[in-house]
């Protein structure tokens, strides 16, 4: 399969650049979300918007109302949606939740998918314990009670968690909490009892949670997949939402590589365009290259997770270290190349920098995945 | 016991018995740290009394003479001071752009009764000073400004703009760079100083992507300065026309600040701290933390070098750009790591936890390290220009 976008591919890239770009506006979105203190981080008009288009349920195999499309054509969308900074749940509900509804019954897809479909609801996933991403350790427990489970535990970093009409836990249903087995996906509804969500604004102005689970009792039929066969789930899961954050994190980076650019067209000191500055030429050139790379290694990595190739958690964690790596340094030249005017809220770049720092961080930042990578190499 | 081991060791019986436990804690937020001014208050009774303490015995700034509200140490009691201020965790008892800035100016500059009247305002935390030099079109390439002002005879009428006047809203006096002869570049700027509170001066916050409005844009709009404010007290610093020489004798002490030399914080090794508080590290942050802790030692050692050597005038006068140039690279650095080892706990914003949200807006205030008093890249052009003679730069 060549590295580069087939005509569908292209035809929907055009379709989301024009739409992200319009409908998905840093000033129409996450400014007017984010000045009005918004408690989800993100409007449902738009989220309704990315049904019409199709986006919602893209992942969704056919049979299921779907467009069975794969993760090389959720990176467009993602990519664009990088680029416009636009807040949506489309991470978490498109990729991440419908990549774990996928291992469900019939009784779970039927009741969770076309909602999502229609963009009607909003999903999460609920993994991390703890301020750093280990989910190698699970220690929330779900215990058997009756004919379902009880859930205990506390899940952080779940995002838009007050806002989902369901999550996606990963618990534990036996074992140690360091065993790779044990491991049970569930799907619980928003109205569960004993579930409660201390919601905080993140440094980009969208809205995570620490949700604590007390008991909570839920049905058999909650469980996605197997119980204590989860884990496989979850790693499908993990690996389809780093290369969905790796698509985003190439948006990310190349927004503020162009707004940055564009200003070295722009302004002017000493009697010059600072763009005539080779000490700032050969920057921007260089990050023009770590860009590309990145990008190039998110498309590869999306190819190989829809090709089933074994290779593909490597390089989900290859591409989620590089685009960190890339968009890091696309967002600190950003605001160093803008001088004064790049430290204020009014203008756009300093937005760029907080998204992509919520975004390292979500399902591992760039010094975790090398560690995975140096791991998976063998050593 | 020689002298200084004398010195230091009242200075830490001293310390030990005026320095409030309080006094002893981290600096976290702006305000943890007395500015100073018409208009400050001071956070907490704690803060009031090692200001006052400090204030009265010279120690707001200890190396100023004491005519000028200084305690008249030596560099070397001045360092034995430092030290043991940061042994045991003392804050500053005053910050302000007056100690850092506009002092070192006048003490090299002023005349006599400028040193008088305005070190000792400075020194005993009166008047809070701002530094106007910055104009839209003139950041990086600041021989450029405009801000013009008529001559008048006895006065100035000054007239144009400003921009990131970093606490303006605040200030009570301001320096500021004002043309005076619009044929003459270089020599065409005169250095001035006068009341905020004057007809005509007017500000407006811009808000920080921290979320902080530390800085303004400032308008002056007729506004007249007095060539003089009393015997041997112009307001203006060194001569008409040259203050370009005062500026740039001035961004070499405001570089040396904001490189963080002296020590603290910004420069501190953080490896362990981030263990205590993250636990368990995953490897490669760890490596990447290791060689922080590396650049930031070797780093603390060469500031401890440049302020030596700096005090008895054996540094290179252009060694400031490099000072600030390492520096503020290396606190960008620290707080990305320490963002890192925070994890999704640091992204937050308003929580109670992190203080409503200190890590990130933190992390975030310190890209402003690189750009402010000059950026890297203007700091690089000096040192190639300046220290390498480097052809055409
Ligand atoms: C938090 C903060 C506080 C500040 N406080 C004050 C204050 O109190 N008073 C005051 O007067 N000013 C203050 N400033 C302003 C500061 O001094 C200027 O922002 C700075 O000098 C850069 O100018 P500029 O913003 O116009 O950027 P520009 O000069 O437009 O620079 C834009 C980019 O071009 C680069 N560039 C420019 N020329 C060259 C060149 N020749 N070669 C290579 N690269 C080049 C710059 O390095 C930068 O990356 C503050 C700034 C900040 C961020």
């Amino acid at each position: 399969m060549p590295l580069y976008y087939d005509d569908d591919q292209t035809m929907l890239a055009e379709t989301a650049q024009a739409f992200m770009a319009e409908e998905g506006a840093i000033a129409k979105q996450l400014r007017h979300w984010r000045d009005r203190d918004c408690k989800d981080g993100f409007g449902h008009a738009l989220w309704k918007q990315f049904a019409e288009m199709g986006f919602t349920g893209m992942l969704v195999g056919e049979d299921d109302g779907g467009l069975g499309m794969g993760h090389v054509e959720a990176g467009i969308v993602l990519e664009n949606i990088g680029r416009n900074l636009t807040p949506s749940p489309f991470l978490a509900s498109s990729v991440l939740a419908v990549t774990a509804l996928k291992h469900g019954s019939d009784d779970l897809r039927g009741r969770w998918l076309p909602g999502l479909i229609e963009g009607e609801s909003i999903y999460t996933v609920a993994i991390d314990e703890g301020a750093k991403h280990r989910p190698d350790t699970i220690k929330t427990k779900a215990e058997k009670s009756g004919n379902g489970f009880k859930l205990t535990g506390q899940k952080d970093f779940v995002l838009h968690g007050a806002s989902s009409d369901m999550m996606v836990v990963a618990a534990r249903t036996s074992g140690s909490d360091d065993d790779a087995d044990g491991i049970t996906l569930f799907a619980v509804p928003k109205d569960a009892a004993n579930m409660s969500h201390d919601a905080v604004r993140l440094v980009d102005s969208s809205m995570a949670t620490h949700t604590k689970f007390d008991g909570v009792e839920l049905d058999g039929d909650a469980v996605i997949g197997e119980v204590d066969g989860g884990r496989e789930v979850l790693n499908a899961m993990l690996m389809a939402g780093r290369v969905g954050a790796a698509a985003e994190g190439v948006g990310v980076a190349s927004g503020a590589m162009d707004m940055t650019v564009e200003y070295l067209k722009q302004r002017k000191q000493f009697g010059k365009l600072i763009g005539e500055f080779q000490a700032l030429q050969h920057r921007a050139a260089h990050l023009y290259s770590e860009v590309e790379i990145a990008r190039a290694v998110t498309i590869k990595a999306a190819q190989l997770l829809d090709g089933g190739s074994e290779k593909a958690d490597l390089m989900a964690s290859v591409a989620k270290a590089k685009v960190a790596k890339a968009a890091g340094l696309a967002v600190k030249e950003g605001v160093q190349m803008h001088g004064g005017i790049g430290m204020t809220d009014e203008y756009d770049i300093g937005l760029y920098m907080k998204r992509d720092r919520a975004l390292q961080e979500f399902l591992g930042d760039q010094y975790y995945h090398a560690g995975r990578v140096a791991e998976m190499s063998g050593y | 016991m020689s002298d200084l081991e004398a010195f230091r060791a009242q200075t830490r019986e001293w310390l030990e018995a005026n320095c409030p436990p309080e006094m002893r804690k981290p600096v976290r937020d702006e305000d943890d740290v007395y500015w100073g001014g018409r208009n400050a208050t001071f956070k907490n009774d704690a803060q009031k009394a090692w200001f006052e303490t400090c204030r009265d015995k010279g120690y707001t700034v200890p190396e100023w003479p004491k005519e000028y509200g200084g305690a008249g140490l030596s560099p070397a009691e001045g360092k034995i001071l430092r030290q043991e201020m940061s042994r045991i965790g003392a804050r500053p008892p005053l910050s302000s752009f007056g100690i850092w800035m506009l002092g070192p100016a006048l003490l090299h500059f002023g005349t006599e009764g400028q040193k008088k009247r305005f070190l000792n305002e400075v020194a005993r935390g009166e008047i809070r000073w701002c530094q106007g030099y910055s104009e839209p079109g003139s950041g990086s390439d600041l021989v450029s400004m405009q801000t013009f002002g008529e001559d008048k005879g006895d006065h100035w009428v000054v007239n144009g703009q400003k921009i990131w006047t970093s606490y303006a809203d605040e200030a009570d006096w301001i320096f500021c760079l004002v043309r005076t002869d619009k044929q003459n570049k270089y020599q065409g700027i005169t250095f001035m100083l006068f009341d905020m509170a004057g007809e005509g001066v007017s500000t407006k916050p811009i808000k920080l992507i921290s979320g902080n409005s530390p800085f303004c844009e400032t308008f002056f709009d007729d506004v007249r300065v007095p060539k003089s404010y009393g015997e041997d007290c112009p307001g203006y610093v060194g001569e008409i026309n040259r203050g370009w020489d005062v500026a740039k004798y001035l961004l070499g002490h405001e570089r040396e600040m904001i490189s963080g030399a002296g020590g603290g914080d910004r420069t501190a090794a953080i490896g362990a701290a981030m263990k205590r508080n993250a636990g368990e590290l995953d490897p490669v942050l760890r490596a990447e933390l290791a060689q922080f802790d590396v650049d930031a030692l070797a780093y603390t050692a060469m500031g401890e070098k440049f302020l030596d050597e700096l005090k008895v005038g054996k540094a290179h006068p252009a060694q400031p750009n490099m000072m600030k140039y390492a520096g503020t690279e290396l606190n960008k650095r620290r707080h990305e790591l320490m963002m890192a080892a925070g994890g999704s706990r640091a992204l937050e914003w308003e929580s109670e936890d992190t203080g409503g949200g200190k890590p990130s807006r933190n992390w975030l205030r310190t890209k402003a390290n690189s750009i402010e008093g000059g950026t890297s890249e203007v700091m690089l052009n000096v040192i190639s220009k300046r220290i390498l003679d480097l052809p055409g730069a």
